[in-house]
């Protein structure tokens, strides 16, 4: 190799591109500039605390739940002693189911009106915005009162399954409402044309063109409610009570799990029994999560 | 025959509509003429700014949970307000897509978990290292502002997250090509712009804390007397309620209806502030 090239291929290792930042680069310029630096770190730390709070939850109750989880717990009749969670979660299910049932057809009505009936405009549609809005913000315990109220007291039903339905389905009404308006809302208005344009009718139009294609939207409001019913105490202490037993009928006492748990934990007898509850628990939340965030991707990857 | 189901199926979906406005007039209702009369029969003023609860002695002041909910729910906000809003610039500025991929459902799981687990983890973890470190029984107003701040993040963030994505790009570009930082532009020139964002995510924060029951009762000791420090133990508005609902009788059992009425004027004024908010941030 000659003099020069040798030299030619020194100066090209001595020039560094200027788009590219090294971590050293960037340490240096953060070296400069302190308040920079120290925002990168609170933002970090931050998040570092959030997900670390969520992994320490998770981990010590299922470290410690786990090995609590026993036959027992799941036999079908509670007694004292076996502090059975099967009715409870039993129950859990059949609450879900039926507030649910009660609640989606009003939801997904009421939003069907303030899309696709309601005009611009209409005094109604802002009152019943005001209103659903007022709904999402009143704390549980207020509809554990209202319905223990209404349901316990003025109705004369006593602690009753139904009454803790009808409490818990007014509480997630607004979040299928809303979920619901925003699927109908995101369907182009050209399936309507196209619908009409066939000569179908409204209601047509609205089964079996608008409707379908905003089921997706519409499950995973659904899913948001079912994530609600299933975590809910406050409301359903004085509304459904706290009998650990299946309800023979609709007006009987009987209580979901997260009410199970509260009943554990007053007590204070039963702590290993309480962290198996809080671990069905937890396992219940994931999956619902999982379902909602499998549907959230189905949504957007449209 | 369609002309008559178009007919029946529009007044089905009005009536459907008009479901939420029901529903809200009778939670009104009920409270208010269930609560109200006790508190007349007490005295506004009693009720509202007496010191002593002793329902055996017929004594109904609730200014001890009045301030017990405050305490609590200022604390939730001075811890998770700083910590939940940083995490929402770390997701929505700072954090590569896959590290977001994560930490997206871990918020939302956060948000997901029923607050009695939550209840639970403050009473078998924070509550004893707040009683190590600090002396006591462990169930304070310190604990309860620890839990309550952890409970309120993912409301926080995810409402926040939203508000700094909403602001356009060109502002941050604007900021960086005035030679500022990545950082400073985010805080400086991108902050600002979703403040009225932010403002909604800490009015729901607060609406959260207040209203927030089953985690509360299970740690922060429920002494219905006026706290003298952080470590003091509070019953708060909330916790009130379900402590005392099921074997209250007569007048006992309105002052605690008339505790939820409080409660629910509380949340009403926050409701209007955070529509007002959201009106602003609309303009």
């Amino acid at each position: 190799m000659s003099e020069q090239a040798v030299a030619a291929k020194a100066d090209m290792e001595a020039i560094r591109p200027i788009n590219v930042v090294t971590w050293k680069d960037k340490l240096a310029a953060y070296k400069k500039r302190p308040l920079s630096m120290f925002l990168l770190m609170a933002v970090t730390v931050s998040a570092v605390i959030t997900v670390g709070v969520l992994g320490a939850l998770v981990i010590y109750i299922l470290a410690n739940g786990i090995m609590n989880l026993s036959p027992e717990l799941f036999a079908w009749k509670y007694t004292t002693e076996n502090v059975s969670m099967l009715p409870a979660i039993i129950n859990t299910f059949l609450m879900t189911a039926l507030s649910l049932l009660i609640a989606v057809p009003i939801g997904i009505c009421s939003a069907i009106y303030l899309v696709e009936y309601a005009k611009r405009g209409n005094k109604l549609v802002s009152i019943v915005r005001i209103t659903t809005e007022t709904l999402s913000g009143i704390p549980s315990i207020v509809y554990g009162l209202f319905g223990y109220l209404m349901f316990v007291i003025a109705f004369g039903w006593g602690l009753s399954f139904f009454g803790g339905a009808l409490t818990l389905s007014i509480m997630v009404l607004p979040t299928i409402m809303r979920t619901t308006e925003e699927a109908l809302l995101s369907v182009p208005d050209s399936y309507r044309e196209g619908s009409f344009g066939l000569g179908a009718g409204r209601l047509r139009t609205i089964f079996k063109v608008v409707l379908p294609s905003a089921v997706p939207g519409i499950l995973s409001g659904v899913i948001l409610a079912i994530g609600r019913i299933v975590g809910e105490t406050a409301a359903l202490i004085f509304t459904s009570g706290t009998t650990a037993e299946i309800p023979k009928s609709l007006f009987d006492s009987g209580c979901t799990l997260a009410v199970h748990m509260y009943k554990l934990l007053s007590e204070g007898l039963y702590t290993k029994q309480a962290y198996a509850t809080a671990v069905v628990l937890l396992v219940m939340v994931v999956i619902i999560n999982a379902a909602s965030g499998k549907l959230a991707k189905k949504l957007q990857a449209k | 025959m369609t002309k008559v189901k178009e007919r029946t199926m529009h007044i089905v979906f009005l009536v459907a509509a008009c479901m939420s406005i029901l529903a809200v007039a009778m939670i009104c209702l009920f409270m208010f003429a269930n609560g109200v009369p006790a508190i007349r029969q007490i005295g506004f003023v009693n009720f509202i700014f007496g010191k002593t609860w002793m329902p055996g002695a017929n004594k109904f002041g609730i200014f001890p949970m009045i301030i017990g909910s405050i305490y609590v729910t200022a604390g939730a906000i001075i811890i998770g307000v700083p910590i939940g809003l940083l995490c929402a610039v770390f997701m929505a500025k700072f954090c590569p897509p896959k590290l977001h991929k994560i930490m997206k459902p871990a918020v939302d799981l956060l948000a997901g978990i029923p607050s009695i687990v939550y209840g639970f983890f403050g009473l078998v973890v924070i509550t004893p290292m707040i009683r190590n470190t600090f002396g006591g029984s462990g169930k304070n107003i310190l604990t309860a502002c620890i839990l309550l701040g952890i409970m309120i993040l993912p409301t926080i963030i995810s409402v926040s997250e939203s508000a700094i994505r909403a602001v356009p790009e060109s502002y941050y570009e604007g900021a960086l090509a005035l030679g500022d930082t990545h950082e400073r532009s985010v805080f400086k020139a991108v902050l600002p712009a979703a403040k009225s964002g932010i403002l909604a995510a800490i009015i729901l924060g607060i609406g959260r804390a207040i209203g927030e029951t089953m985690a509360v009762i299970m740690i922060a000791g429920n002494h219905a007397v006026m706290p003298d420090s952080l470590l003091a133990g509070v019953r708060t508005l909330t916790s009130n309620i379900v402590l005392e609902l099921g074997y209250a009788t007569d007048l006992h059992r309105e002052a605690l209806i008339a505790t939820g009425v409080v409660l629910f004027v509380f949340i009403l004024i926050i409701n209007l502030l955070f529509s007002v908010v959201k009106k602003k941030g609309a303009k």
